[in-house]
């Protein structure tokens, strides 16, 4: 079986891609891309370590599964957002996006 | 044999994420990635998380992946044509990725050398999907966070549909 | 009752509020009428809760209760792979006990007279009505998850909600802003508050981190009730540091107290907190917040005092607690004798009660400060409901008379109120007396004489530091008693006596029974409170087991605590000085009421130090210079100017321009070969540097990768530093 710090490394790259993404991309949805990205990071981490380290307990899978609710739930709500916030300036670039500005 | 497979699917995963971070065209960000939650949902089944590479398909894929492409035709003008995909600050934020990529490689390099052969994998219990499916309905294990996860999903749908509902100015 | 089910009602008693709070946020925040009812049935619930526990805890017995705590604990954190739990839940102890009563007794009295207070169903009736409801349903959450704690993590929780809760009811007027620039807004004082109180909480939290590294537990039955633990802790010493690790956790965890209980040099943030509706300044002074400082250091005093017998020399804690807690309480009392603001007097006799409690634990006195917590808490809410009751006539007055000008919360305003406001008045009187400890009938008596008996049996049976730490004690906070008489009494002078010193007073008229009736419930404890505690022995007389409260809440230590002797000398002391000051106060103020237009008769005598105890010996004016101007000026200079603008600016216009340099210089030697690219990146380095020219603010996304960016450095630090 290949060794966990492979997907370990494979799983920090992705995050890391991820990260990347959420700093330097333009675009809203492109940013929700960019962490959709990251989260599976995450879930890919806790199914290897469940698989390497506790492979008689659900332990990782559950956490996995609650992973998944909550980006799906962040999905909605930050999809919902940006269609509203397009609505409002007819554009949905991150950058711009400074209305807490002082 | 698997690291073969191994290494397709890791490719695939991070080829697509590396697409999605950089692709100026949307539509083809997106279409990357449904190509890298395929590439996770095949290193699932090297795990031998079978639940878990189905949930990846029809969740990920099926769902998300789907949401994204309906926002991406939502909110774009398809005269404006290719923009600028990053910021001013991407050579910031590339410097500030690769140094945490570095910092992660480093520590799992302390606690999971990096090698060639995995040794000592543990035996899998007899049927872990069924155990996972206990565990979540377990009075004493997930039933309360699995409850509360309901309700998240709930809360956000009946949240995203107010959010998202045209504002009739009356 | 089942003991199973009885053991679930610890954990129960914040739900009620807490559910109050999100009810009202979320769904009755329109419907005002429900709102205060939800927020005030919750704290009925609560207390009834507490009071079922507290029939249970009676029957049971003190020793069976401080052995077998009513409560329940969960496993819920795992630690070192599933082999260690950190553990989290609730119990109830004697201690526990006392605070289950008075706690939710206080809270709902506070609570249903801010129904009168915030105007309900008149024209005064405030804008965001539910919402103070809603914050106050929080706060009283917070107060009891940190008494039913059984944990510090727990506590801290609780602890930290409230610092929250406070910021937000202090500002609950946000929007206020006075003619005088240089008078403290809503805002301000919020801010304040929050800062100040963040100080000790900060030190607090390495003091509880310190612990759980030592102990690998927080859970108070674990430590405090341990001996073998307790004395490992006293005698293992601090590398480095000559002090034992018991100590410095102590000195440490009173920090928190000094920053939440506003104790000197961290008492500033208390007088500023009265501007804030009324029931919350009483909320803060009496029932929560600043209870919640002293209740914490009564509940670890077994870990602040360990390595201490009764009678020996004290630790590094207690050392710390005395010295500070009698110097708050005298400084705190002068300041109190030249203040106007109604309330403003009251806030600065709370840091002095405060002040006593700390100091009587200083000298070991654990039974004698919790019940002056308890006892104090009643007649300051008391004190604090009523000065929100004349307030609110004053402002009526004002309303009443077109005057909106005149200072409705300035004594010097008021006088002749006694007539116009019976009600207030005379519960007003009772909560002053307590206040002032007035002989045999207060409860404030029973209490302050218990820490001046305790702090003169140190003074003369201590052995090593005590006898000096007591002497100390004693003294200060005998002259605090006369001051606070004093002070008492000038306060009932100035707002009841005498005639009318402007329309506002004349036109002043009772408030509504919402406001009247918490006031007489607190009256009643106010004097009953007291008849808990009265000693075995008191004036020699055999008494029998009389001293309830002794014997109750002394059942939590492991080691009960002897009740001392009885002496004549501080308890004649004790009654000297409150009629000296209570004689004092008539003389002045009462016999000769001051009439409109004269000036406080104490700033003849007084002279220059008037001006300087009505400004509080400067501390605010002190800590604008040294703290607070420093960090805008380092906010601005170092951080703006300096980083901002000199190292980040500048990296990025030395890598354009060495960029932009190359390029050039490329450029002449091969236009062709390599001219998009390196033109490319010139131009995205320079599009870099203008960005960065604009001052940076509202990017998001540059503030992430700014701070993962310090973060890496750190870490990278962190790992440079260990593989040295």
């Amino acid at each position: 079986m290949v060794p966990l710090s492979w997907y370990l490394i494979t799983s920090a790259l992705l995050f890391c891609i991820g990260l990347y993404g959420v700093f330097a991309r333009r675009n809203a949805v492109a940013v929700l891309m960019s962490i959709e990205l990251m989260l599976n990071a995450v879930n890919l981490n806790l199914v290897a370590f469940w698989r390497f380290q506790t492979p008689t307990r659900p332990v990782g899978l559950a956490f996995a599964v609650f992973v998944l609710v909550v980006a799906a739930a962040e999905a909605a709500v930050g999809l919902a957002l940006i269609l509203s916030i397009y609505r409002q300036r007819k554009h949905i670039v991150v950058e711009d996006l400074d209305l807490l500005k002082l | 044999m698997t690291y073969v497979v191994f290494g397709l699917f890791g490719i695939l995963t991070l080829g697509g994420g590396i697409l999605v971070v950089t692709s100026r065209n949307l539509v083809r960000a997106a279409a990357s990635l449904v190509l890298s939650f395929f590439g996770i949902a095949g290193l699932y089944v090297l795990l031998e998380a079978g639940f878990m590479a189905a949930a990846q398909i029809l969740i990920y894929i099926g769902a998300i992946a789907i949401l994204i492409i309906f926002a991406v035709m939502l909110t774009q003008r398809v005269a404006a044509g290719n923009r600028v995909a990053m910021n001013s600050q991407w050579p910031w934020a590339l410097l500030v990725s690769a140094l945490t990529f570095a910092l992660l490689v480093y520590i799992i390099n302390i606690v999971w050398p990096l090698g060639i052969r995995a040794e000592n994998v543990p035996v899998l219990a007899a049927d872990p999907t069924r155990g996972l499916g206990m565990a979540l309905v377990d009075w004493g294990q997930y039933v309360l966070p699995f409850e509360v996860a309901s309700i998240l999903l709930l809360g956000a749908m009946v949240g995203s549909i107010f959010i998202a509902r045209e504002q009739h100015d009356d | 009752m089942d003991r199973e089910l009885l053991n679930l009602l610890p954990i129960l008693v914040p739900i009620p509020p807490l559910a109050a709070f999100f009810l009202i946020v979320l769904f009755t925040n329109r419907v005002r009428w429900l709102s205060h009812t939800i927020a005030v049935l919750a704290t009925i619930i609560s207390l009834g809760f507490g009071v079922v526990l507290l029939v249970n805890g009676l029957s049971m017995g003190a020793h069976d209760l401080a052995h077998h705590p009513i409560g329940n604990t969960i496993e819920w954190l795992p630690i070192d792979g599933f082999s260690n739990w950190l553990q989290m839940g609730a119990m109830t102890d004697p201690l526990t006990m006392g605070m289950l009563f008075f706690v939710p007794t206080a809270i709902f009295c506070i609570i249903f007279y801010s129904i009168g207070y915030m105007g309900y169903g008149t024209e005064h009736e405030d804008r965001d009505y539910s919402r103070f409801f809603a914050f106050l349903s929080l706060f009283a959450a917070g107060m009891f998850t940190l008494v039913v704690a059984d944990n510090l993590l727990l506590l801290f929780v609780g602890w930290e909600v409230m610092g929250l809760c406070s910021y937000l009811l202090i500002g609950f007027w946000y929007d206020k802003n006075y003619d005088d620039p240089d008078k403290t807004t809503p805002r301000q004082a919020a801010v304040k508050a929050f800062i100040t109180t963040r100080i000790g909480d900060v030190i607090m939290l390495l003091g509880i981190a310190y612990l759980y590294t030592q102990t690998g537990t927080l859970s108070f039955a674990a430590i405090l009730r341990d001996e073998q633990v307790l004395h490992q802790l006293a005698t293992t010493l601090v590398p480095g540091m000559g002090i034992s690790i018991a100590g410095l956790i102590g000195l440490l965890l009173f920090a928190g107290t000094v920053g939440k209980s506003a104790q000197f040099p961290l008492h500033v943030w208390l007088p500023d907190a009265m501007e804030g509706p009324t029931p919350v300044s009483a909320m803060i002074h009496s029932a929560a917040m600043v209870s919640a400082g002293v209740y914490m250091i009564v509940r670890m005093f077994p870990l602040l005092s360990a390595g201490w017998e009764h009678g020996g020399p004290p630790t590094a804690p207690m050392v710390a607690m005395g010295l500070i807690g009698a110097f708050t309480a005298l400084f705190a009392s002068t300041i109190a004798l030249a203040q106007n603001d109604v309330k403003r007097v009251l806030a600065y006799s709370t840091i002095a009660q405060l002040g006593y409690m700390v100091a009587a634990l200083g000298i070991g006195a654990y039974i004698a400060a919790a019940f002056h917590l308890i006892t104090h808490a009643f007649f300051k809410a008391l004190l604090f409901l009523g000065s929100g009751s004349i307030i609110h006539g004053m402002e009526h007055g004002a309303h009443h008379a077109n005057d909106h000008h005149t200072d409705a919360q300035d004594m010097l305003n008021m006088g002749g109120l006694r007539t116009k406001m019976p009600w207030t008045f005379w519960t007003f009187l009772i909560g002053g007396l307590a206040l002032s400890g007035l002989p045999l009938v207060t409860a404030g008596f029973w209490s302050k004489d218990e820490i001046l008996a305790e702090s003169f049996y140190a003074m003369t049976h201590g052995a090593g530091g005590l006898a000096p730490l007591g002497a100390w004690v004693f003294i200060l906070l005998a002259v605090s008693a006369a001051l606070t008489a004093f002070y008492t009494m000038r306060q009932i002078g100035l707002i009841f006596w005498g005639k009318p010193r402007t329309k506002l007073s004349k036109h002043a008229h009772e408030s509504s029974w919402t406001m009247i009736l918490p006031l007489v419930i607190l009256a009643f404890f106010a004097i009953t409170a007291g008849w808990m505690g009265i000693p075995d022995d008191f004036m020699g007389l055999e008494l029998g087991e009389i001293n309830f409260f002794h014997h109750f809440a002394g059942a939590s230590l492991v080691v009960h605590p002897e009740g001392i002797t009885f002496n004549w000398i501080p308890l004649l002391t004790s009654v000297f000085v409150v009629l000296l000051g209570l004689g004092g106060g008539y003389l002045i103020y009462w016999k000769e009421p001051v009439k409109a237009g004269e000036p406080d008769p104490l700033v003849k005598p007084l002279g220059r130090l008037y001006t300087v105890l009505h400004n509080k010996y400067y501390f605010d004016e002190f800590y604008q210079a040294a703290f607070v101007e420093p960090t805008k000026w380092v906010a601005a200079k170092v951080v703006y100017e300096w980083m901002d603008r000199g190292i980040i600016d500048g990296i990025l216009h030395f890598v354009g321009r060495t960029t932009g340099g190359i390029a050039t210089y490329v450029r002449l030697f091969d236009v062709h070969v390599i001219n998009g690219g390196v033109d490319w990146l010139k131009d995205r380095f320079l599009d870099g540097a203008r960005e960065f020219r604009t001052i940076q603010a509202g990017k998001i996304q540059e503030y992430m990768w700014l701070s993962l960016l310090i973060g890496c450095a750190f870490a990278y630090l962190l790992i440079f530093v260990l593989s040295r």
